[in-house]
């Protein structure tokens, strides 16, 4: 084995310089000192090669040897992915915890699949069957939900010569064998694949449905399609984890992954601890069983959270090409750039904006570019969709940031956080007028023969409001309120209902974290007719401030404590409303 | 015996470079001595080939290229721990300064630890009450958080650490508490402000304290707060206990950090900050919470004045971003003699969702907050539309939230420096102040809690405007 051995010559930090590394290679995995410390390399100059490393680097020094491995950085992808929580470079935390107690001890190695564990397979395909890369040849119920396929390896074309019966197996054993052109080759349970490099689809199609989300400002305003990309820009404080936390509870994908990238990590704890205790309404299962967490936490090696993102993906793409939808999380692309940003100033790279590397926004389009909504390999020619939401944050929530332009330069979606809104408490804190959302047209389909025409002018008659509402409201602040008339009085009453009683919603209270679109369309309906009703009103001669001061106002406000089963209370609202607006008219009528 | 190298080549601001070093490695403690025989300590930053780059704890004064003997002892930095360290006062890297002997120490650590496994964490949720209403009520502090103070030059933020030093309790528990307390850079006066509040509080045989003063070494201030949190940990994980670290002041640690940075040359970042800063800092601050089936937890309180009470400037931002929220200070507050001036808008505690409620706090807890926050926000709103209006302009219900905003800053922030209000007496100033405001407009709060909280203060109110 003495030909693997190359020699430290430097170290600063987590970059390590080695030389005489045979045969080296742009983005091979290698171990560097005696402790075999995990990293990477990213940079050969000659005879000289820079390594990444995974780990802390303290006590490593020059003539320590480095392994190479001849293998770029890969994920394992196979059963026993879900539930579980691996860092940036997929070792299992919880296996790790087990083994090495409450600290991560440096050098410490542990599969990411559980090599003893033995899964229950279903053969899907017969001897002589012919398969393509992609092919499903058997399955493994992983969860209630979900049923793990075992995909023929990309690359691999042919004959079934040999599948195991059904049984329970490990993901060492060989459950099918192909005949192909270059001779049999064993199929696992479990592949390998190079996190930089997408993995490959049949074809990519537009997106066309929604992501819903239970969450009445995206859902209703600002929606991500499945197969979309949004991003969550904000200052600190505003929100960006919430949100994040609240999609990957109810968002109807059938996989969610959540990436925490260089965050806190007891926001991680929050995420392990919760999440086996809710439940998803689509299967009444808990949340836990259609979940992957990789925590690299702010503290952890820096390089390692430099990889989280692009393992994270890998695993997405490959639950994917199962035919499932995923939806990924990270949070939060920004320190994911400042380790960039950090390895290529140990680089001596010449620096871009800000310090960031000249490639900083290249490699950003290039992550989020493996979302999509696509027709994945293999003969069923299933369609699924992966979608990427990724918090930013900007410093001092600038967003000249070059993080969040480069972000914006390649996302659809982008929901903008505003401090003043976070500090008012309404939550969540996406600024109505900042955000936009380019799937509105090409969900609009959707949404009209799900929920009617009504849906979509509601929508757009909101926004109108909001918009006259900051208008006016620079009006107030010159001349003041009384120089109003009153129907633009009533619009500022109305704009307040929509931001106070629909848009605002309360993550911890249990009535009011979902909102099916059903309800929504309910809630935005009240606030709609009331709008209708009081126009019609103040042409009849009511004075406003009887509008305003209706008690049927405080039911509009109260309406997102309605439970979902109990949606025929709507109806009693609404005829109460016209009820009392029939009264105020008649009042006025009757002198 | 270690070689000793006098192959000094170059000395600028706090870094040496070594030549011809055999065998150092990335990380390493070396013992440097001047030509007049005084001994620094040094750390070695970068190592390349056979040359050494060393960052001089104590500052390069004194050294020579001909006579500077440096030695590499093989290790890192380490702090020797024992029970006994409790009750002691150190220097910035670990010396006792207090008359008292040298620990002898039952276990050495590394002063800058390892990551915590996210998997081993507990998730903070117990109630710290620190007695101070607008931390309590609105910016609830939980075990195992960070919740920094931003402040400025010349606002109480001392004052208000050693209040919640002194106060801090969980409900109805006997207490295995400490405090550890890191000075980095701050003034003799204000550290000699702690320590005679610990003295004469009787907090100091349960605290440790770090000093590095002003004019202490800046690069040892790198090492200060590591020592600290080392001993923390030490304290809470292996002794059982619930250590609360404070730590004053960040924005010094951080100006240390830049000096040794643009020292190397890097490409710097915003303001010449390093861009490794987030990293730097979430290093110290990560190291606070709990463990699963662990007794003890770590809760800290950084301090850090801003510059110019600029919240967008890099050391408070990047704090921000890292921690669970912020207690801010208010410089107009304070001007109108509000003790403590925490401007509660833009303070924030990020957990305290999982620390308040039935069996915690109180069942009505989050409610009474989340509408003390929105009437507070409308009322301050309405209250700089006054100024530049004039009341008159006005309607009837935001007169009501600017006279509630008045109310709220004088009766529920505003507070004795040696007031320790329970959470329920809180509650009630904060019941007491929402019965201003028409029922209507409480939307926040579930009617039930209205039924039974808000009636008697509504009668109470009324009383008293009849007798007026």
């Amino acid at each position: 084995m003495k030909e693997n051995i190359g020699k430290v010559v430097k170290v600063s930090g987590p970059l390590v310089v080695a030389e005489d590394i045979p045969n080296a290679k742009m983005y091979e995995m290698v171990y560097v000192s005696d402790r075999k410390l995990f990293g990477e390399i990213i940079e050969i100059k000659g005879n000289n090669a820079s390594i990444q490393v995974y780990e802390d680097t303290s006590g490593v020094g020059p003539g320590d040897p480095v392994y190479s491995t001849g293998m770029p950085l890969s994920v394992e992808l196979g059963p026993g992915l879900i539930g579980s929580i691996y860092d940036g470079v997929q070792r299992p935390l919880d296996v790790l915890k087990e083994k090495y107690g409450d600290f991560i001890v440096r050098g410490s190695y542990e599969p990411a699949l559980n090599r003893k564990k033995k899964w229950h397979f279903v053969p899907l395909v017969r001897e002589g069957s012919d398969v393509v890369s992609g092919d499903p040849v058997g399955y493994v119920q992983e969860t209630i939900a979900i049923k793990h396929y075992i995909l023929i390896p990309i690359g691999l074309e042919g004959k079934i010569d040999f599948i195991a019966d059904e049984g329970d197996y490990t993901v060492e054993d060989v459950i099918a064998k192909v005949k192909t052109g270059e001779g049999e080759k064993e199929v696992k349970m479990y592949q390998k694949w190079p996190v930089r490099i997408g993995r490959p689809y049949a074809k990519r199609l537009p997106p066309n449905e929604p992501l819903i989300t239970g969450q009445r400002v995206i859902d209703a305003f600002f929606p991500i399609a499945k197969g979309g990309t949004a991003c969550v820009p904000g200052p600190f404080g505003s929100g960006k984890t919430v949100i994040q936390h609240q999609l990957s509870k109810w968002s109807d994908a059938d996989i969610i992954i959540f990436i925490g990238c260089g965050e806190r990590g007891n926001e991680m704890t929050d995420v392990l601890m919760e999440f086996p205790e809710l439940t998803d309404p689509r299967t009444d299962r808990p949340l836990m069983e259609r979940t992957i967490l990789i925590a690299n936490t702010s503290n952890m090696p820096v390089a390692a959270r430099e990889a989280s993102v692009f393992t994270g993906i890998t695993m997405g793409e490959y639950f994917r090409d199962m035919g499932y939808t995923v939806a990924l999380m990270a949070d939060s692309t920004s320190r994911w750039a400042e380790a960039m940003r950090e390895m290529s100033g140990r680089l001596e790279e010449m620096p871009g904006e800000e310090g960031y590397p000249a490639y900083l926004a290249s490699r950003i389009s290039s992550f989020y570019e493996r979302a999509g909504r696509v027709i994945v390999l293999g003969n069923e020619k299933k369609e699924s969709a992966l979608s990427v939401i990724g918090a930013v944050s900007p410093p001092g929530g600038d967003l000249s940031d070059p993080v969040v332009q480069a972000t914006l330069r390649t996302v659809r979606v982008f929901w903008s956080l505003d401090a003043q809104l976070a500090y008012a408490r309404h939550f969540p804190s996406i600024h109505w007028l900042r955000s936009y959302s380019l799937y509105a047209d090409s969900l609009k389909d959707f949404y009209t023969s799900r929920l009617g025409k009504e849906w979509a002018e509601m929508r757009k008659e909101f926004m109108k409001i909001l918009r006259r509402e900051a208008e006016l409201q620079e009006m107030v602040r010159l001349v003041g309120i009384d120089a109003l008339s009153p129907s633009d009085r009533l619009i500022m009453e109305v704009a307040r209902s929509i931001r106070e009683d629909f848009l605002q919603q309360n993550a911890f209270m249990e009535e009011d974290t979902y909102t099916s679109l059903e309800k929504q369309k309910r809630m935005m309906r009240l606030i709609h007719l009331f709008y209708v009703y009081a126009q019609d009103a103040l042409k009849k001669g009511v004075n406003l401030d009887k509008i305003v001061d209706l008690p049927v106002r405080v039911d509009i406000s109260r309406s997102k404590l309605i439970p979902e089963d109990n949606l025929e209370k709507f109806d009693e609202i609404e005829k109460k409303l016209k009820e009392s607006f029939e009264a105020l008219i008649s009042e006025v009528q009757n002198g | 015996m270690a070689k000793e190298y006098i192959t000094t080549r170059n000395i600028a601001g706090p870094l040496i470079i070594v030549d011809s070093v055999e065998k150092a490695t990335y990380g390493e403690i070396v013992e440097i001595k001047a030509a007049d025989g005084s001994i620094k300590r040094g750390q070695v930053l970068e190592i390349d080939r056979d040359r050494a780059l060393i960052q001089v704890f104590e500052g390069t004064s004194g050294l020579n290229l001909g006579e500077t003997k440096v030695k590499f002892l093989g290790r890192g930095v380490q702090v020797g721990l024992a029970p006994s360290i409790l009750g002691r006062i150190f220097d910035g890297s670990g010396s006792p300064i207090d008359d008292g002997p040298a620990i002898i120490p039952e276990k050495m650590a590394d002063i800058n630890g390892v990551p915590m496994n996210p998997y081993a964490r507990n998730y903070p949720s117990e109630f710290i009450q620190t007695g101070v209403s607008a931390i309590d009520g609105l910016n609830t502090l939980v075990r195992g958080q960070k919740l920094p103070i931003f402040s400025g030059s010349g606002l109480p933020h001392a004052k208000l650490a050693a209040q919640i030093a002194r106060q801090a309790k969980v409900k109805g528990e006997g207490e295995k508490f400490a405090v550890v307390f890191v000075a980095m850079g701050i003034t003799f006066e204000e550290a000699n402000y702690f320590i005679n509040d610990f003295k004469e509080t009787g907090a100091l045989e349960r605290s440790v304290m770090f000093i590095n003063l002003g004019d202490d070494p800046v690069i040892e201030r790198i090492a200060t707060p590591r020592f600290g949190l080392t001993v923390a940990e030490y304290l809470a994980f292996d002794l059982g206990m619930h250590v609360l670290v404070i730590m004053t002041d960040m924005t010094n640690y951080c100006e240390a950090l830049r000096e040794i940075s643009a020292a190397r040359k890097e490409v710097p970042g915003r303001r010449g900050y390093p861009g490794y800063m987030y990293t730097d800092l979430a290093s110290m601050y990560e190291r606070a919470g709990r463990i699963k089936g662990k007794e003890g937890s770590i809760t800290q309180i950084p301090i850090l004045t801003m510059p110019e009470d600029d919240k967008t400037h890099p050391i408070p931002d990047l704090t921000g971003y890292i921690t669970e929220g912020q207690i801010f200070l208010s410089r107009t507050l304070h001007q109108q003699a509000i003790y403590p001036p925490i401007d509660v808008l833009p303070s924030l505690s990020r957990l305290k969702d999982k620390g308040i409620g039935k069996g915690k706090t109180r069942e009505d807890h989050s409610d009474v907050l989340n509408q003390l926050f929105a009437a507070y926000a409308r009322g301050r709103e309405s209250r700089e539309l006054a100024t530049v209006l004039g009341e008159s302009a006005l309607t009837k219900t935001d007169l009501i939230f600017v006279k509630f905003a008045d109310r709220f800053e004088q009766e529920f922030v505003k507070q004795d420096e040696y007031e320790d209000r329970s959470i329920e007496e809180t509650l009630d100033i904060g019941w007491k102040l929402l019965s201003m405001i028409p029922v209507e407009e409480l939307k926040r709060i579930r009617p039930a809690f209205i039924e039974k909280y808000l009636k008697r203060y509504l009668k109470e109110e009324d009383k008293d405007a009849a007798q007026r």
